[in-house]
């Protein structure tokens, strides 16, 4: 079970607005760069963010480029996971290659600040601001594999193989 | 029931008789990397354990995104992928050499192949009906180290292109036109197959500019039969024994069809900030600009560079305005010079970048400063994806671009040509 804040943000948030290009000198440089996730889209983000909280989108969340640093600067702010109406592809796949779940619910009934108890095997989202549940969509079941390996570079180090 | 292009391709790498929806381990025949995304995927590779390379000479890491490096954090980005090429044996492209998805398609990918890079844009190679898809720095480290990785077979729309473009209009005004249409992610975990009589007379470098886009619709892949324009591109690049023919089969199974008719298309491009936020350049009429960039991985290519230079051929560009140019590679480079191109669009006003993304991601060569506003054949206009959340980016053609250059505001071309 999982329990923290939502922080919401609108429909179509890319990777520019979660780890703009301008940052790229930074990429070997994880710490300085996790300093600016989120930062196109609420400059406070990395100051409010507490660890356990929740990252709570719209529709295509992460839409954009490949750069698996989106997701990664996101996890390393504490974010336990995000929830979003639909995210891009890539993305989504990247998240769960982190350890890193992405869900899909409807988001539309969740307020910034409210807190969330997230049960993952139960496949439950408890909005405990206005007492809401909402339920999420099944993850594949090769990624779960992976997400509940801690990623797929700890998959590969366990299994040193891919199977689906 | 027959097969689309990518179950096709899937199928034959999995060996397996894969079906959209499937989930399949496939052969990956091209794994790369590029300098932004590529020092993650190595040390991601260095921590798996996964020892040597499944196929170096089939693993590229491309220095294309900060070209020359703009400081010295991304230069020894730079170390690190030099050292990793000389360990580990795979290609290495250099500064100078070009934008990654260009280089693919001049000299490694091959129709029927699956290829992976870490970059969005690596659907580009599906222009030449290689199944080829953006991943993350983990997943194309996996298939650097295993040679596969799993895919979940994509359902397709049929995009179904007939009749000839007006002069002025050409793949871009057709592909931000579909990505208007469809929506920035009305094609998620979809792939776009491309159709039709406009399709089929269409030149590789039109076939590149939308495969290409086709991620900005959220799409997996942006696929093309090979076919004998295809066959004289390879043969062009030296390359002409890597051709094998690849079309969907006439009873493959869409997801749905979308017919366009090319002649009624017009100039097209997209507001700040979002792909799909499209209008007709004749409606933006009166848009200043302070910047335009031809260039990247969508239109960079020699054929771009010769419609700018024809426009602008004689002409110079409006005062306040600045004209970037970066060719997509030192082989579009070098061509541009000697069809006298680079020559027109120096003495027009224009300034030639170095072969590489330029200016595209907001790195270096042209940032944006608070509220100008750039005009550019790159494919994103994300909210500061030129450097700056406060400034404004449209998309357009490289017609539109240079007729815009010329007049200092959005400019449709029919009204320069
Ligand atoms: S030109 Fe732009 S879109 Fe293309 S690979 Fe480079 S940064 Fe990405």
């Amino acid at each position: 079970m999982l329990k923290g804040k939502a922080h919401k943000f609108g429909d179509g948030i890319s990777t520019d607005h979660i780890i703009p290009g301008r940052y790229a000198h930074l990429r070997s440089n994880l710490p300085e760069l996790a300093k600016h996730v989120l930062e196109d889209a609420d400059a406070d983000f990395s100051k409010k963010v507490k660890h356990g909280d929740f990252v709570v989108g719209g529709s295509n969340f992460g839409l954009g480029s490949s750069r698996e640093h989106a997701p990664l600067v996101i996890k390393m702010a504490g974010v336990s996971a995000i929830l979003a109406r639909s995210a891009a592809r890539i993305f989504f796949r990247n998240a769960i290659n982190l350890g890193l779940p992405v869900l899909i619910c409807d988001t539309g009934r969740i307020n910034d600040g409210d807190e969330l108890e997230l049960d993952l095997a139960a496949g439950t989202v408890r909005d405990l601001t206005n007492g809401e549940t909402l339920t999420f969509g099944r993850i594949p079941g090769v990624m779960l594999k992976i997400l509940n390996e801690g990623g797929l570079i700890p998959y590969i180090q366990k299994h040193g193989d891919i199977k689906v | 029931m027959g097969k689309t292009i990518a179950e096709k391709i899937l199928s034959e790498k999995s060996g397996t008789d894969a079906k959209a929806g499937d989930i399949v381990i496939a052969k990956v025949d091209l794994a790369f990397v590029q300098d932004t995304t590529g020092p993650l995927t190595v040390r991601l590779y260095r921590d798996s354990g996964m020892g040597k390379l499944a196929d170096a000479k089939r693993t590229v890491l491309f220095i294309d995104h900060a070209a020359p490096s703009p400081g010295a954090g991304l230069s020894n980005d730079h170390i690190l992928l030099r050292d990793f090429s000389r360990q580990s044996g795979c290609i290495l492209s250099e500064v100078g050499d070009g934008v990654c998805h260009q280089i693919v398609q001049e000299a490694y990918a091959r129709p029927g192949d699956v290829v992976v890079g870490a970059d969005s844009h690596t659907v580009t190679a599906g222009g030449l009906g290689a199944f080829a898809t953006g991943m993350g720095s983990s997943d194309v480290a996996v298939a650097m180290g295993l040679g596969k990785n799993w895919f979940r077979v994509p359902e397709s729309f049929k995009i179904d292109i007939n009749n000839d473009f007006q002069k002025g209009v050409g793949a871009k005004d057709l592909v931000l036109h579909l990505i208007g249409t469809l929506g920035a992610d009305g094609a998620t975990y979809k792939a776009l197959e491309f159709h039709g009589g406009a399709i089929k007379k269409m030149s590789m470098s039109g076939r590149f500019t939308l495969a290409n886009m086709a991620v900005e619709a959220g799409a997996k892949a942006g696929l093309f039969a090979a076919d004998e324009t295809t066959h004289e591109f390879l043969k062009s690049e030296g390359r002409g024994s890597d051709y094998k023919a690849i079309a969907a089969d006439a009873d493959a199974l869409y997801e749905k069809t979308i017919n366009i008719d090319a002649i009624k298309l017009e100039p097209t491009v997209s507001k700040p900030h979002t792909v799909d936020n499209t209008a007709l350049a004749k409606d933006l009429k009166g848009t200043k600009i302070q910047q335009v960039v031809i260039g990247t991985c969508t239109n960079g290519r020699l054929e771009d560079l010769a419609i700018a230079a024809g426009i602008l051929k004689g002409k110079k560009t409006a005062k306040n305005v600045r004209l970037i140019i970066a060719p997509a590679s030192r082989k579009v480079l070098l061509q541009a010079i000697e069809k006298g191109y680079i020559k027109t669009l120096v003495e027009s006003g224009g300034i030639i970048l170095p072969p590489g993304c330029g200016p595209c991601l907001g790195l270096h060569q042209g940032a944006l400063g608070d509220g100008e506003v750039c005009l550019s054949t790159a494919n994103r206009n994300f909210e500061g994806r030129m450097g700056n959340p406060r400034s404004f980016i449209y998309l357009g053609s490289p017609a539109t671009a240079a007729a815009s250059a010329l007049k200092g505001e959005i400019t449709d071309p029919r009204e320069v040509m």
